[in-house]
């Protein structure tokens, strides 16, 4: 018999996440999917998530508490939806961390986070020390909460006829939390894990104004997305959810172009795995040029609008 | 209002680590150790929530072998007013450290619980909010501001999520997990260093705690990443974008 897989959805009650996509195609390898869309008027993500390759089914827990979002209230209906399940797994994101932790210490069974590798049903690869090492492990509790590393894993593609949408009343207390408000990054710019190319400008732009007035028209030609340094973001070039790196954002887009970053240990665990990467850095010693597939060792203040002049 | 900051022992951030030949995990003996960075910004937040007269004393946790008294002096030469190691050779795993924490939560009764998001070893990223969860407490992770309210035993909280940021409101008591810029932990004058010498640090056992802390969790192999080869160096702009153009074929 197949295992019963829960993946909890990542959505803000209008749109789903790109995330679930990837969280899907992992859980394919674990058993049976059932998808949990989990929020408060939120019919239409179940809608989106129906369409995913790979779910069998679609449960919609819509309840007033789960307004929200918030860690505890989900945590709830992720237990009272899938306290059964063999699998529960969230994306490695913001969201996922925050909640999958909470499902787990409820239902006394360890969580692995971070998976990169499913071996088998009990064997998972995972990084650690920010990447530098990868860890196998295994463990026999009775179900497991995962967290998925979504650049790890291919997302799947729409199917044919959407997947059937269960609605499964969940009875939550109000939430002691209350959200007060969310302050999100406007951009027409398409989002750093997700873009297809990524522009990343490090401490040596010099100046928020350099930072922006190299990178942007660059990123405009490539229709990429702009990512930062932890010493960029530092120094106040550019805001802290443009940090790519261990401690931010996990990126693995097809053409990486580090600009002025100088690669540390924290920034290549953030970018290793992209397919292409490419390196402007006037230091030839810069450790960023020992994982760059091209190196151009030279000025980036001259170096980059020729490349943007001639794309 | 007493705030707990339970803290780790971990390789120090600035050492490159090493896999052990043998593939049974990360060389840690005569490596630098030092308390989590993220659990250093645990501790400045609640030392400074002291210092403004919020938190009437600050009680600094680990759980570990015996050297994480020093860990825990640390915190004490930061600002923390005492200490408890929950001392046990086992490898700890975070159900296990939630566990104990929460059993010494029930015996002091903090108000507060401010802690690191992710320890920077295992990186697990679970142990604040398995916390909060065994307490039946809200959680505030990420956390980038911290606003506290007493009167209205309330607190407010910014927090780090994908695409900015977000604030929640919730009840005391709570847990707070800190992110990197919530604030830049001073370091230990020598002064502070020799008056954290005298401040108490009592030790328990899990047993003690009546927590079962056998790991569930078993660890295969550790090996080090595929290494990603460099590439060329290219002489200038044209030949990068003939390059990617022909080469790569990704523009």
């Amino acid at each position: 018999m197949s295992a019963n897989v829960l993946v909890v959805s990542e959505h803000d009650n209008h749109h789903l996440a790109r995330s679930t996509a990837h969280v899907v195609a992992a859980a394919r390898q674990l058993g049976s999917v059932t998808l949990l869309v989990a929020g408060s008027q939120c019919a239409p993500v179940a809608e989106v998530a129906a369409q995913l390759d790979g779910v069998d089914r679609v449960v919609l827990a819509d309840a007033e508490p789960l307004a929200g979002l918030t860690a505890e209230a989900l945590a709830e209906a992720v237990l009272a939806v899938g306290g059964d399940s063999s699998y529960i797994l969230f994306p490695a994101t913001a969201f996922g961390k925050n909640i999958a932790p909470r499902v787990a210490a409820k239902r006394n069974v360890a969580q692995i986070s971070d998976v990169i590798r499913i071996i088998d049903g009990k064997t998972f690869v995972r990084p650690i020390y920010a990447g530098n090492a990868l860890a196998t492990v295994t463990c026999d509790d009775p179900a497991l909460v995962l967290t998925i590393r979504t650049t790890a894993f291919d997302a799947v593609g729409k199917r044919s006829t959407p997947a059937p949408i269960e609605t499964q009343a969940v009875a939550l207390a109000a939430s002691k939390t209350t959200a007060v408000g969310r302050q999100l990054t406007q951009s027409a710019r398409p989002e750093l894990t997700a873009a297809r190319v990524v522009v990343t400008g490090g401490r040596g732009l010099g100046s928020s104004e350099q930072f922006h007035a190299l990178l942007e028209p660059l990123a405009d030609k490539l229709n990429a997305a702009i990512g930062a340094s932890r010493a960029a973001v530092d120094a106040g070039y550019a805001p802290n959810d443009w940090q790519v790196g261990q401690t931010g954002k996990i990126v693995a887009p097809e053409l990486y172009i580090a600009i002025g970053v100088s690669g540390a240990i924290q920034h290549l665990a953030g970018m290793k795995d992209s397919k292409v990467i490419v390196a402007i850095n006037k230091d030839p010693e810069a450790p960023i040029f020992q994982v760059a597939d091209y190196g151009l060792v030279a000025d980036l203040f001259q170096a980059v609008p020729e490349l943007t002049r001639k794309l | 209002m007493k705030i707990l900051v339970p803290i780790k022992r971990v390789v120090d951030y600035n050492v490159k680590i090493r896999v052990k030949p043998d593939g049974t995990g990360v060389e840690t003996t005569n490596v630098k150790m030092s308390m989590n960075p993220f659990d250093e910004i645990a501790v400045e937040e609640a030392v400074r929530l002291k210092e403004r007269g919020i938190a009437t004393e600050v009680l600094a946790v680990s759980a570990g072998v015996a050297a994480c008294q020093e860990t825990l002096r640390t915190a004490l030469a930061l600002g923390a007013d005492r200490a408890i190691l929950i001392e046990t050779d086992v490898e700890l795993q975070p159900l296990a450290v939630a566990r104990l924490l929460a059993a010494i939560v029930a015996k002091e009764g903090p108000q507060l619980v401010i802690m690191g998001k992710q320890a920077i070893d295992d990186d697990a990223n679970q142990t604040g909010q398995m916390l909060a969860a065994l307490l039946d407490w809200p959680q505030a992770t990420f956390a980038s501001q911290v606003v506290v309210d007493t009167a209205a035993q309330q607190v407010t909280v910014t927090r780090e999520i994908d695409g900015g940021l977000e604030t929640l409101q919730m009840p005391l008591p709570a847990v707070i997990t800190t992110d990197l810029r919530l604030n830049e932990p001073r370091f230990a004058s020598l002064p502070n260093i020799m008056k954290a010498k005298k401040k108490p640090l009592e030790t328990v056992s899990p047993a003690a705690l009546g927590v079962d802390v056998t790991p569930r969790i078993r660890t295969l192999k550790v090996e080090e990443p595929p290494k990603r080869k460099g590439g060329v160096k290219v002489a200038d702009v044209d030949e990068l974008i003939a390059k990617l153009r022909q080469e790569a074929k990704v523009i």
